[in-house]
């Protein structure tokens, strides 16, 4: 995701410089509060943790490896203003001290891998957190849940500045599928890291975790019933589907654009990846495109979901807290 | 660690380009940037111009390119979506060796390639002609909050031994038969990220009573006066955005890329 210089136009840099400079500048005012109190090495140790947690590589499928992007679990951790910075901070060194993503290309990567992911993470985090039940638990599938929405409203601010400021003649549709199909497999191991640590730093010292305000070390350590965790899941994760598959339509770059380049482009074998998640992104015989798509978009969720929460009762079902 | 604590990207010399004040230089090299940022694909001879400029630059600079031309490795995965473009971008489509590729495809592949190695040569140069701490400073004098600046080098100071203590996990763990494949094994790695926040976080409270308690208030006091910046050093350093500049003018007035196109 660090993307590098020109990737995107001249204009689309400088409108997503000024938005991350302004969050940037936003979420500094908010957190003088507590660094005021000379608080800057503890922000730039943890820095430095998040850009470790980022080279630390996790498996996604056999042979294949994603690693953390982090605004959701700093978010968490530190709160939305500091978790900003924290990760702005991470972004702009490697930028500036390790080449990683272009200087011109500041913006757009400050804005799609920190503000979006600690800002979106952050609100996701603390609407789940009222669905859910205020214990350990709780906290913890929320800090999930915000996790991979962090990285899928990071793909899809992703394409929604190519979709303005494209370098290539690339259409929206495509790059917006494929960089949120993609994004759907990183979201989960994003997912299941943040949670995991998240669950280690309550086990031992909640009070570090921002977003676990009113939750102790005295709190109910219950687990949360299963039922409960199955329908919060689905109900977020449609609400999502719906929203996207919205997003869709509204697109100028419509749907019509899409099927008329697959006819025109037949030549299969180059394809067969972006192809096969576009053609059936809507439902035959329903007339009305609105509600094609949102049928087409809860379906996908609902099989993702299926797969998703497999992975989840898998893991929730081994020995809890290694570290003890 | 013993080798000195000297980022790993910086070249060690007394070139001018050395020399030059921080800030100037990445004023320099912004601009630079911003040249090859706003290229259009199609101007092919544009991008040989400005890669020449660049190497120029590092000769001047006496940073082998040995020492360069591997680090560019970390823009491959932007290679790699140059690669894929012909053939999934739109428009006309010609025949190559039997397989359609599409013409947009492939300039703005080339496009893409070329910006991103020649962006990530200059950034390179920056780090391998200034020391980090010089970086920060300067970015300081360009008004960049010192919040940021001063978190940004805290963290630099401790990535190295916080990094370290990934090492050792990763190390613990597979010396213990962890060797995780799939996305459900990654328990014991979220857990040890966990415990690592954990250290890391109580680190930063150990450092910062360590540091109140030898008078630090906010601010970092300023050890070494750095040189400021004369004309010569901005003639010095503004030649290499402005070379660009000529070289893309150039270009476009005498339609040489028009000609090979």
């Amino acid at each position: 995701m660090h993307a590098p210089d020109g990737f995107l136009t001249a204009p689309t840099a400088i409108t997503t410089g000024l938005m991350s400079a302004g969050a940037i500048g936003g979420a500094i005012r908010a957190s003088r509060p507590e660094l005021d109190d000379d608080r800057i090495p503890l922000a730039g140790v943890t820095a430095a943790f998040v850009f470790a947690a980022q080279m630390v590589n996790f498996p996604v499928a056999a042979g294949t490896t994603g690693h953390l992007l982090g605004g959701a679990l700093a978010a968490v951790l530190l709160g939305p203003s500091l978790g900003l910075l924290v990760v702005a901070v991470v972004v702009l060194v490697q930028a500036l001290a390790f080449a990683d993503g272009g200087l011109t290309a500041l913006g757009y990567n400050l804005l799609n891998m920190s503000v979006v992911t600690a800002l979106g993470g952050w609100a996701v985090f603390r609407g789940s957190r009222r669905l859910l039940p205020a214990t350990t638990a709780g906290v913890t599938v929320a800090a999930a849940v915000a996790a991979f929405a962090s990285v899928l409203l990071s793909a899809m601010a992703f394409s929604l500045e190519w979709l303005f400021g494209a370098s290539a003649a690339v259409p929206f549709d495509r790059v917006f599928v494929a960089m949120v199909g993609v994004h759907t497999l990183i979201g989960v191991g994003e997912a299941l890291i943040t949670a995991g640590v998240v669950a280690a730093v309550l086990a031992v010292r909640p009070d570090l975790v921002r977003g676990a305000d009113g939750i102790g070390p005295t709190a109910r350590r219950g687990r949360l019933s299963r039922p409960r965790f199955v329908v919060t899941g689905v109900v977020v994760a449609l609400l999502v589907a719906v929203g996207v598959s919205q997003f869709a339509v509204d697109a100028p770059d419509g749907l019509e654009r899409v099927a008329e380049d697959l006819a025109f482009a037949e030549q299969g074998a180059e394809h067969t990846l972006s192809d096969a998640i576009f053609s059936d992104y809507a439902t035959d015989g329903v007339s009305s495109a609105p509600v094609s798509l949102a049928i087409a978009g809860t379906a996908g969720t609902l099989l993702t979901l299926a797969i998703g929460s497999g992975l989840f009762l898998l893991l929730r079902d081994r020995p809890r807290r290694v570290m003890r | 660690m013993g080798a000195g604590h000297r980022h790993a990207l910086y070249v060690h010399e007394h070139s001018a380009v050395h020399g030059l004040p921080a800030h100037v230089k990445v004023v320099a090299t912004f601009a630079f940037t911003v040249v090859v940022a706003t290229t259009p694909a199609t101007d092919v001879v544009a991008f040989v111009g400005l890669a020449a400029v660049l190497v120029v630059v590092t000769h001047l600079a006496r940073v082998p390119f040995g020492f360069l031309l591997p680090r560019l490795a970390v823009v491959t995965p932007f290679l790699l979506a140059a690669a894929l473009l012909p053939f999934v971008a739109s428009g006309p489509r010609v025949e190559v060796f039997g397989i359609a590729v599409a013409v947009e495809g492939v300039r703005g592949g080339f496009g893409l390639a070329a910006r991103a190695v020649l962006g990530a040569g200059a950034s390179l140069l920056l780090v391998a002609t200034t020391e980090v701490p010089d970086l920060l400073r300067g970015l300081e004098r360009l008004r960049v909050p010192t919040l940021l600046t001063q978190i940004a080098a805290f963290m630099i100071r401790y990535l190295e031994v916080i990094a370290g203590e990934v090492g050792r996990q990763r190390t613990a763990m597979t010396a213990r038969g962890y060797d995780p494949r799939w996305l459900w094994q990654l328990r014991p790695l979220a857990a040890g990220l966990g415990t690592l926040f954990i250290r890391s976080y109580e680190r930063g409270e150990r450092v910062h009573s360590a540091m109140r308690a030898r008078g630090f208030t906010g601010h970092m006091p300023r050890t070494v006066v750095e040189r400021d910046a004369v004309r010569a050093d901005w003639l010095l350093a503004l030649a290499l955005p402005l070379t660009a500049v000529v070289v893309r003018v150039a270009t476009s007035l005498t339609g040489v890329s028009e000609a090979l196109r």
